[in-house]
């Protein structure tokens, strides 16, 4: 062997090792409490990925174990598709082995590192090996692998194989040992699994505490979402090294057809116009390109009109998911408020398509003096680090939160109130700022989307507030039209002495408004809902009334019971009442039902809101009428009236 | 002005209501806005009064569905109390509209502005009404004879500092001419003093004999009785009125109410202001020219001050000099801190010093 070939031996032997201890901080491994975290996170987002790829509801089980003073056994198990026996060693056993390497889709894992590093983590920290357990449904049997990493060729070690009876179809278990600190709070794997609760809400996640605490995050919906579709790379997106490598790799023979069926949105027309703005032959053997004419390439594809990537392939949460998945997992705090949360239509960075959801949360038991509170996601994976310098940090930050009702310090920075705000980045590559996949770095193009999504949010805020206060105005109308003003019509027909006039015109002009509202009587484990409409205006009304209510069954209801609501047809005559009821069994905690209206303008009614479908529509409609109403209120003395008699 | 045409008037408002009612309209009241922004100078009197500028109050807010109501009742009320020939304070009103349901005052103060509203709506008084204040023991005392009519509906005449005890003549709440009249008077001016302690220094000094001058105590914000009392005898006696006060935002808003109209009152302004008064001190100089005693300004102070600066009444000269000298010297200081030269150096000096200064003294 030459002296070359044993120094590069050499180079490959330390490298694993000394990988890891180089980019320790870069894996995420850089504290003992935030290793645990991490460990479970790659465990979980494996464990997630591996169910929708397979279209499984995943049911996934989460312990920690605490084995001494700093050592912990992290336990993950799910009911994914398993992994081939071949496969297991090298999934855990070799670093940079992933399915996910070279596929441009949107999945949790992109970099083959994340699980093989935490076994050689717990190697390294405890010397003890992983231990996996993993079956797949074509096989009668289990098998069982006790392995490590030989850190000097980056080759898994595998200790013991047994094949093992298992009562699961499928599935795979692992248990590592890991030096760690165990916390509860910010940044906690408590934390991390009420997230991925959260953004997950078709996962059902069951977790143990080292104490045996016990927390189930229930699953919210039976809905999985589609499976992440793989494109080709756009030639926007694309960098030289990756460039060099497909054209290295590429089974097509010439350039034109190489551009024509590796790269997306590119035509045979399109294909020759690169090679010609590249001065290349388009007849040449991609795999003949030198750097040089890879990167006259490179600068040709920007100088050509491309069609954007297609954007179907991104599978975002949805709003009303979101919102599920909020109301699931924070309904405790008891919010007043859930917005309606956004999900913008995908868009372009650099060739990489992504799309991005927010969401937001007010009022009820969230504190009101301390910062929002940020939920930051990427591909549905909770961020729970570098806070400060991801970019949904920024984009909150650049909104003027001041004008939708919540306090900030000379309108930008993190803002003050009782809310949580949501938002999810979904990519086929997220420009993390790091190989930790902490934060995302401040592309404008994301950026801006972000910020327009989280306006619209603020708008509804706003919008909230405005009628909230409007349906207090209205509590009071309702007492004045209901007993000052029959007394002001007695005492002066009393003194003109005439009869009483009726009131019902005077009734419509003041309040104008259909008027929503419920009784709750509680009896058992049921819950009667009596839900009363007043038509306090001078029109018939004829609409359809939805009651979205919390989780538990409906027993009875004198309207149509539909999947998750019931549904009313009204008809009421001006100036009168209408009464409807439902009942709910095994509701444990009533929080409010949300009711929607259809058919009706949202603008006069009071206690309901528009149907979600035209939502963005009635808003601004709604907004113009709340704005027009404030105008026309009576001049009220506005002045400091100086009390000198 | 007859308490008969008055309740007439009462009598429209609830007509108006009842109207609106069966026309199918909210009802509603006008009224001029009580405010200082609409507060504008009447050079026929030489007061300030209100502008035209109304506000509504309509049965469609809470308030003023409320005050429509109480209006009903108060008419009601009043009617009642012409027929059986009684009267009544505002705070026996207070106290009665306990029986009226939901039309009951909460506060006195509710049923005070109930009858200011009254007041300006219909232009009557609230005396017209049968309403009056609580006697507030505003006094005179000094070298005139004034006759009052008494419970029993008999003159009774009283030289104000030989038939008077130590506290003086006591002001009635009315002070028309069907109640009180003059009928002689021995002094060069009268002299309005805010505080208590400072009326029976002068008293006791005997500075009405010493200067000829009739002392009034005004109590803090003078009544109206007091301030209509003032105005009488300037008006009729040709006396001139000068105001004695402490040296604070407060006290210059006493003078204001006094020689240019109180804005709560600007729509009898013209009754109740004597535009001729002077302003004696404390002044914000005479902190400074006397080195008196002084505390600091406290924040209500000082917001005080610069809603003074913003207040029309004050845009003279010698008052923004005066705002803006104490705003910068941030001090304050009580009539009562003059007691630093002595008990007499007020009546012999101060007092002597700034009179001439005005030239009522000579
Ligand atoms: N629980 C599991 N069930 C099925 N397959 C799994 C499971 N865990 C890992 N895999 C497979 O092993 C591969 C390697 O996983 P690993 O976490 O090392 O990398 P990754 O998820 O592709 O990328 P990243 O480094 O970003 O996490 C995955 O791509 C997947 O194919
Ligand atoms: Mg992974």
């Amino acid at each position: 062997m030459g002296v070359a070939h044993r120094i590069a031996r050499k180079q490959r032997e330390i490298s694993v090792a000394e990988f890891f201890e180089k980019n320790k901080q870069i894996l995420g491994f850089d504290s003992l409490t935030k290793a645990l975290v991490v460990s479970v996170k790659e465990a979980v987002d494996n464990s997630l990925d591996a169910c929708e790829e397979a279209e499984i509801l995943p049911d996934i089980y989460v312990e920690i174990q605490n084995i001494s003073k700093d050592e912990y056994r992290i336990i993950v198990e799910d009911n994914g598709p398993g992994i081939i026996r071949r496969n297991i060693p090298l999934v855990f056993g070799k670093l940079l082995y992933g399915s996910r390497f070279h596929a441009i889709r949107q999945s949790r894992g992109q970099q083959g590192i994340g699980i093989s590093a935490v076994v050689l983590y717990g190697q390294l920290t405890t010397g003890k090996p992983a231990r996996i357990i993993s079956k797949i449904k074509e096989e009668e049997v289990a098998y069982e692998l006790l392995l490590t990493i030989d850190t000097k060729k980056n080759e898994p070690r595998v200790i013991k194989e047994i094949p093992k009876i298992w009562d699961r179809e499928q599935g795979t278990r692992i248990e590592i040992n890991i030096r760690a600190r165990y916390v509860r709070g910010k940044q906690s794997v408590y934390e991390y699994l009420q997230q991925t609760a959260i953004v997950n809400p078709h996962a059902q996640i069951t977790f143990v505490e080292p104490d045996g605490k016990k927390t189930i995050f229930k699953r919210a919906t039976d809905k999985l979402p589609p499976p992440p579709r793989e494109i080709k790379p756009h030639p926007h997106g694309i960098e030289l090294g990756e460039l060099l490598n497909m054209a290295r790799n590429t089974k097509t023979y010439r350039l034109t057809s190489f551009l024509t069926t590796e790269f997306s949105r590119v035509s045979p027309k399109i294909a020759e116009e690169i090679c010609k703005k590249a001065y290349l032959y388009g007849e040449m053997r991609p795999q003949e390109l030198s750097i040089d004419e890879a990167k006259r390439l490179l600068e040709a594809f920007q100088k050509v009109k491309l069609m954007a990537p297609p954007t179907d392939c991104l599978s975002p949460i949805g709003d009303n998911l979101i919102k599920k998945g909020l109301k699931n997992v924070l309904g405790s705090l008891r919010p007043s408020f859930y917005a309606q949360p956004i999900t913008r239509a995908p868009k372009v960075y650099n060739g990489n398509p992504f799309v991005v959801e927010v969401g937001l949360v007010y009022g009820g038991e969230l504190p009101k003096d301390q910062p929002v509170k940020i939920l930051r996601f990427a591909n549905r994976v909770p961020l729970l680090y570098q806070q400060g310098a991801c970019v949904t940090t920024k984009a909150i930050s650049n909104v003027d939160w001041r004008r939708y009702g919540l306090e900030q310090r000379g309108g930008q920075g993190i803002p003050v109130g009782p809310a949580i705000i949501l938002i999810h980045v979904a990519s086929t590559r997220i420009p993390f700022t790091s190989e930790a996949k902490e934060a995302i770095a401040d592309v404008p193009e994301i950026r801006e989307e972000i910020e327009l999504a989280l306006k619209s949010l603020g708008r509804q805020l706003r919008l909230y507030n405005v009628k909230k206060e409007r349906k207090s105005k209205m509590t009071e109308k309702f007492f004045l039209v209901n007993k000052l003003l029959p007394e002001i019509a007695r005492k002066s027909a009393e003194i003109v002495e005439k009869p009483i006039p009726p009131l019902e015109p005077v009734i419509s002009k003041i309040m104008n408004v259909v008027w929503i509202d419920e009784k709750v009587e509680k009896e058992e484990n049921k819950i009667k809902v009596n839900v009363r409409v007043a038509n306090f205006t001078p029109k018939h009304h004829k609409f359809v009334l939805y009651g979205d209510y919390p989780l538990g069954n409906l027993v009875d209801t004198d309207g149509i019971a539909e999947e998750d609501y019931v549904k009313w047809d009204v008809d009421i005559k001006p100036i009168s009442y209408k009464h409807f009821y439902f009942v709910l069994e095994d509701a444990d905690k009533y929080g409010e039902t949300n009711y929607y209206v259809e058919d009706i303008s949202p603008n006069i009614v009071i206690g309901a809101e528009p149907l979600p479908g035209d939502w963005n529509i009635k808003l601004s409609e709604i907004e113009e009428i709340v704005e027009e109403e404030e105008m026309d209120e009576d001049i009220e003395e506005e002045f400091e009236v100086i009390d000198d008699e | 002005m007859s308490s008969e045409e008055s309740l007439k008037k009462l009598y429209q408002i609830a007509e108006d209501i009842y109207e609106d009612l069966v026309r199918g309209e909210i009802p509603k009241m006008k009224l001029a806005a009580r405010n200082r922004s609409n507060i504008v100078f009447d050079s026929r009197y030489g007061v300030w009064k209100y502008g035209d500028s109304k506000i509504t109050r309509s049965a469609k807010k809470l308030d003023g569905a409320y005050m429509l109501l109480r209006t009903l009742y108060v008419m009601e009320f009043i009617k009642e109390m012409i027929r059986d020939k009684k009267s009544s304070t505002l705070r026996e009103m207070y106290y009665i509209s306990e029986g009226w349901g939901l039309a009951k005052f909460h506060t006195q103060d509710e049923s005070n502005k109930l009858a200011e509203d009254l007041e300006v709506i219909t232009g009557y008084l609230r005396e017209d009404f049968k309403l009056r204040p609580e006697e507030d023991g505003a006094s005179v005392i000094g070298n005139i004879t004034v006759e009052e009519i008494n419970r029993k509906g008999k003159p009774m005449r009283i030289n104000c500092r030989d038939d008077v005890g130590d506290s003086g003549y006591l002001i009635p709440y009315n002070v028309e001419k069907d109640k009180l009249k003059f009928v002689d008077v021995d002094a060069d001016f009268v002299i309005g003093i805010e505080t208590g302690g400072m009326f029976d220094r002068l008293v006791e000094n005997g500075f009405d004999e010493k200067a000829r001058a009739i002392l009034v105590h005004i109590k803090g914000q003078p009544a109206r009785s007091t301030r209509r009392l003032l105005k009488r005898m300037n008006e009729e006696l040709g006396l001139p009125v000068v105001i004695f006060t402490d040296g604070d935002p407060w006290s210059f808003r006493i003078f204001a109410s006094v020689a240019y109209g109180a804005i709560k009152t600007a729509h009898i302004s013209e009754y109740l202001t004597t535009p001729t008064a002077e302003f004696v001190g404390i002044t914000t100089s005479d902190i400074l020219n006397y080195d008196l005693p002084t505390d600091k300004l406290n924040d209500r102070d000082i917001a005080a001050l610069q809603s003074e600066l913003k207040d029309p009444r004050f845009q003279t000269p010698f008052w923004t000099e005066e705002i803006k000298l104490m705003l910068k010297i941030k001090k304050k200081a009580e009539q009562q801190s003059l007691a630093k030269y002595g008990l007499d150096y007020v009546t012999d000096t101060y007092l002597p010093e700034k009179l001439t200064e005005l030239g009522v003294m000579s």
